[in-house]
């Protein structure tokens, strides 16, 4: 996708989530309650199929493009379980399978569905198969993510519908790839979200006579999260690249770096906005929370920090201290568009 | 990001071409290095490399051809930093050269000066130090006090700089002094300039100072009326501080500000196996040097389209430096010092040494924050 193009998209994410998301729809979410206004906004602007080919009804975007409209997303506090419809129709696509319309789950093995209670499909993407599943009548038993309270359902999948192979380009995890990504992307969104708020109230926050934000202990503080923040953001951007080049499991390497700087940037900015906040942060009706439970609950989906950097750093020391640095070039280098 | 973008940037088409023409070489070279040397990497001095270096065509390789250099993109000039560094190469006795007095020479120095230093430099024959720091001013910079007074034909200096890195071995340093005096200190930014100084000229005292490492690595210089023709005022008098601010994006912006303990990593690595805690530490760290890696980079694509990105080089190198002190201290935690070779364990020694100085060097980590919270709107 152009510049321009990525950029008027990316405003009408911006624009449409500045309108219509904010504390109150959060809150809203976290009771159950579906943004149904939202949905169908994000519908008429063809998000949910965005990353379905232009020959296929949708508006052809990369995962590279991808990245950057679910940071938007995450910026908002993701009010609506859109990231995981794009990724599980982009799926279908790759696999020759028109994409249905109305809200979609990504299934990812081990994860319940976003939403699940809403959603009509779901979608596996496992063993280099993607399958398109109807969820209406399936057996479910509903809930929310114990942190982030988004709501979370265990829905039981039957047959699907439709199973076909994956090109060996996605690999057999896509699904799992694609939530991290997905993921790692909402976190370096809310993570600007954390970080511009904190700013905010330390710039009007008085304190001894001053902004509290004037005294260097905060400065100091506010500048290492500034610091996590930029770094989660050029993780998840350069994932995307390489997914949108080499393919998921080709940019396996990049989501599992951007999965991993994303979380820990998650713990240690959602640290200092916190203590920054005060007590004024601990209390339910300052909105700090409702993206700080996100960042904590996200870091968690998909694979943790933990889970990645062990993958990772097996197949580090596995190929050996003389390969670490010519490993690191080359994969950007092997591939060019 | 509040005011900051980091759009990622491809390395150049020609890169893997050229890495293999520099591991090669590094290959060779570095056959006999100590674990001393690659733990202090760009801090070390070699000139007999650093002239090999230059014939290769690797130092001032963006520069114009008229003036010795190999009118190369800055992002292959990326590529050759960032494989000096990964291999540990001792690359100081061009490094500073090649990174800021050159750049700076080209941007602001006089046609006369251009023709002087700029061949030698790329030829690895001139080495350069940073005459900034003094006794009672390190962070607080602008309250120098080194002076340089007009006389017939020149200028007599007098003062003091120190942490001059590798000054008792280079042949040329570019000292930051003030030449006009002012009263309200307020306006300390005032009244300095930059001027090329002979380390060889009388009046000029050079002291090493040993480091906790047992090195040499920094030096006390005493400027006891030394003269200095007017030809070697470089760029505007008066305008020292703003020049020397844009010499610091060059100083912060490149790779070394987290590659400083990569080197470690390397050689550890293979012996790291059989402890079960390896593979998530590694994970972290490569996950970390995967992504600093693309932040630099992208400050190196705003250096190659002439922009002066002060405050971006300034939030890597920050991170950078707290990437490239946590990498010893999580190698250490891994080593089981009684099954690992003696090589390793001298770099983990060195490099846990060497590396306080990261967060020092080049700014501060509070000075660094200081201006990242100033592009935050906080100060």
């Amino acid at each position: 996708m152009s510049d321009d193009l990525r950029s008027i998209l990316l405003e009408q994410v911006e624009r449409l989530l500045s309108d219509r998301s904010g504390p109150d729809l959060l809150r809203a979410v976290e009771r159950g309650e579906w943004p149904a206004a939202l949905w169908e906004e994000a519908e008429a602007l063809g998000l949910p199929h965005a990353l379905v080919p232009e020959a296929m009804g949708g508006a052809g975007l990369g995962w590279d493009d991808a990245v950057a409209v679910w940071q938007v997303l995450g910026r908002h506090g993701a009010p609506l379980p859109l990231a995981g419809g794009m990724a599980a129709a982009a799926l279908l696509a790759v696999g020759g399978i028109a994409p249905p319309a109305g809200p979609i789950a990504l299934a990812v093995p081990g994860e319940a569905l976003a939403w699940g209670r809403r959603a009509e499909h779901a979608v596996t993407a496992t063993g280099g198969e993607v399958a398109l599943h109807l969820l209406s009548g399936a057996a479910r038993q509903e809930g929310r993510s114990l942190i982030g309270r988004e709501p979370a359902d265990h829905v039981a999948l039957g047959e699907p519908l439709a199973r076909v192979a994956l090109p060996p380009g996605c690999g057999p995890e896509a699904a799992l790839l694609a939530g991290a990504l997905l993921h790692a992307a909402q976190i370096a969104g809310a993570l600007e979200a954390v970080l511009g708020m904190t700013v905010e109230y330390a710039s009007t926050r008085r304190q001894f006579g001053r902004p509290i934000g004037g005294f260097q202990a905060v400065q100091q503080l506010l500048a290492q999260a500034a610091g996590e923040v930029a770094a989660a953001g050029v993780a998840a951007a350069h994932a995307g690249r390489a997914a949108a080049r080499r393919g998921l499991a080709g940019g396996a390497f990049e989501i599992a770096c951007a999965k991993v700087v994303a979380g820990e940037a998650a713990g240690r900015v959602a640290a200092i906005a916190h203590q920054v906040h005060a007590a004024m942060g601990f209390t339910d009706e300052h909105p700090l929370h409702l993206f700080t439970r996100r960042l904590w609950s996200w870091r968690d989906a998909c694979g943790a920090e933990r889970v990645w950097a062990r993958r990772i750093g097996a197949e580090a020391l596995a190929r050996g201290g003389a390969a670490l640095w010519p490993d690191l070039t080359a994969r950007e280098e092997e591939a060019r568009p | 990001m509040v005011g900051l973008r980091f759009d990622l940037r491809d390395t150049p088409a020609d890169a893997p071409a050229l890495r293999a023409e520099l591991r090669a070489f590094l290959a060779e070279a570095g056959r006999h290095w100590s674990p001393m040397v690659r733990a202090y990497s760009w801090m070390g001095f070699d000139r007999e490399f650093s002239r090999e270096v230059g014939r290769r065509g690797w130092i001032g390789m963006t520069w114009p051809r008229a003036y010795g250099g190999g009118e190369r993109s800055a992002m292959e000039r990326y590529v050759v930093l960032e494989e000096m560094l990964a291999a540990g190469a001792p690359v100081g006795a061009h490094w500073i050269g090649d990174r800021q007095s050159g750049p700076l020479i080209l941007r602001l120095g006089t046609e006369d000066q251009r023709r002087e230093f700029l061949p030698r430099i790329a030829r690895g024959e001139l080495a350069f130090a940073i005459g900034l720091s003094e006794p009672d001013s390190g962070s607080d910079l602008a309250s120098l006090r080194s002076r340089a007074e007009k006389v017939p034909g020149g200028w007599r200096i007098n003062g003091r700089k120190v942490w001059t890195t590798n000054a008792h071995r280079c042949d040329f340093m570019i000292a930051l002094l003030r030449t006009s005096p002012v009263a309200d200190p307020k306006l300390k930014h005032q009244g300095l300039s930059q001027f090329l100084v002979d380390l060889r000229a009388s009046g000029i005292a050079i002291r090493p100072i040993p480091d906790l490492v047992g090195e040499e690595g920094f030096n006390e210089i005493t400027l006891d009326d030394v003269f200095v023709p007017d030809a070697m005022l470089v760029g505007e008098e008066g305008r020292g501080w703003e020049q020397a601010t844009a010499e610091l994006a060059f100083e912060r912006a490149g790779p070394e500000r987290y590659l400083s303990s990569l080197p470690l990593l390397i050689a550890a690595l293979d012996d790291l196996r059989a402890e079960p805690a390896a593979p998530e530490a590694v994970g972290r760290l490569l996950a970390r040097a995967a992504t600093l890696r693309q932040m630099s980079l992208s400050v190196a694509g705003m250096l190659q389209e002439g922009r002066t990105p002060a405050r971006e080089a300034a939030l890597v190198k920050d991170v950078g430096n707290d990437y490239e002190q946590a990498l010893p201290e999580a190698v250490r935690d891994l080593t089981d010092p009684a099954r690992t070779p003696e090589e390793v364990r001298e770099m983990l020694g060195i490099t846990t040494m060497v590396a306080r100085s990261y967060s020092l060097r080049g700014g501060t980590r509070e000075i660094l924050r200081g201006i990242i919270a100033r592009q935050l709107g906080l100060r």
